[in-house]
């Protein structure tokens, strides 16, 4: 079983690494995204969001489900860090009955 | 408020440093829209005022020390703000998070409504994580006190 585990993380690994030959470079100006998104979200952001800030109308407007789930990663982060410090005894699965003193 | 903390780099530090920091996250928190910074930047700088109101007045004081329990529930809040106003803007006959259909001031201009509704959303955003971070701080102390008692 971890052999198998082990093999089939470095096929993926593999397949991740060799895929990045073909992602487009960093500020390629021919790729995808900066050929329709970006210049309107640069052209038109202010009218839509009402924001003069570009990157708080993309974070919290256009992008505003995105960050929502970012918000909630951190509240779940918060509450495993309790659960996970604080000796409190809530979601752990006891290995014997009488560990607990 | 009259009373020394013990000494006068704790003195300054609170009588200064804490007011300031709070005022200023309260800044960064309103002008995060048309200027740098947001939510996230203001939640963790009005976290950290209310840690070095910990760390200066200690254990004894009842004004900054919170419950494990109602920072928990303060952080969850904080993401229910958030998600209440993507309802909001539901019942408001548009599609989740479109600020444009928030169900008041519907008079006003459109940009202003978004302008509200990323107001809306950062203050939720701000209060998640500043809850978090009181309570991270809080699991730690919480569990090397139980640490020292234990042994």
């Amino acid at each position: 079983m971890r052999g198998f585990v082990i093999t089939v993380l470095a096929l993926l690994t593999g397949l991740f690494c060799s895929n990045v030959t073909f992602l487009p470079a960093i500020g390629n100006p021919d790729s995808p995204p900066n050929q329709h998104v970006t210049p309107v979200y640069i052209a038109q952001s202010e009218l839509d969001t009402g924001s003069p800030n570009i990157v708080t109308g993309t974070l919290a407007d256009y992008r505003g489900f995105d960050t929502m789930w970012e918000t909630t990663v951190m509240f779940l982060s918060g509450v495993t860090a309790t659960l996970i410090l604080s000796r409190s005894t809530m979601g752990r699965r006891p290995e014997k009955e009488d560990d607990y003193e | 408020m009259k009373q020394p903390f013990g000494g006068i780099l704790l003195n300054l530090a609170f009588r200064i440093l804490v007011p300031f920091t709070l005022v200023y996250s309260v800044y960064i928190l309103i002008l995060g829209e048309s200027s740098p910074g947001g939510g996230f930047q203001a939640g963790v700088v009005m976290g950290f005022g209310i840690v070095l109101a910990r760390l200066v007045m200690g254990e004894d004081s009842t004004l900054f020390n919170m419950r494990l329990r109602t920072s928990l529930i303060g952080a969850g809040v904080g993401t229910f703000i958030y998600t209440v106003t993507g309802w909001l803007t539901l019942a408001g006959g548009g599609k989740f998070l479109d600020y444009g259909f928030l169900p008041f001031f519907r008079n006003g201009p459109l940009h202003e409504l978004h302008g509200l509704g990323i107001l809306l959303i950062e203050t939720g955003v701000t209060v998640c994580v500043m809850m978090t971070i009181l309570n991270i701080m809080d699991a730690v102390v919480r569990r090397s006190e139980d640490d020292g008692s234990a042994e």
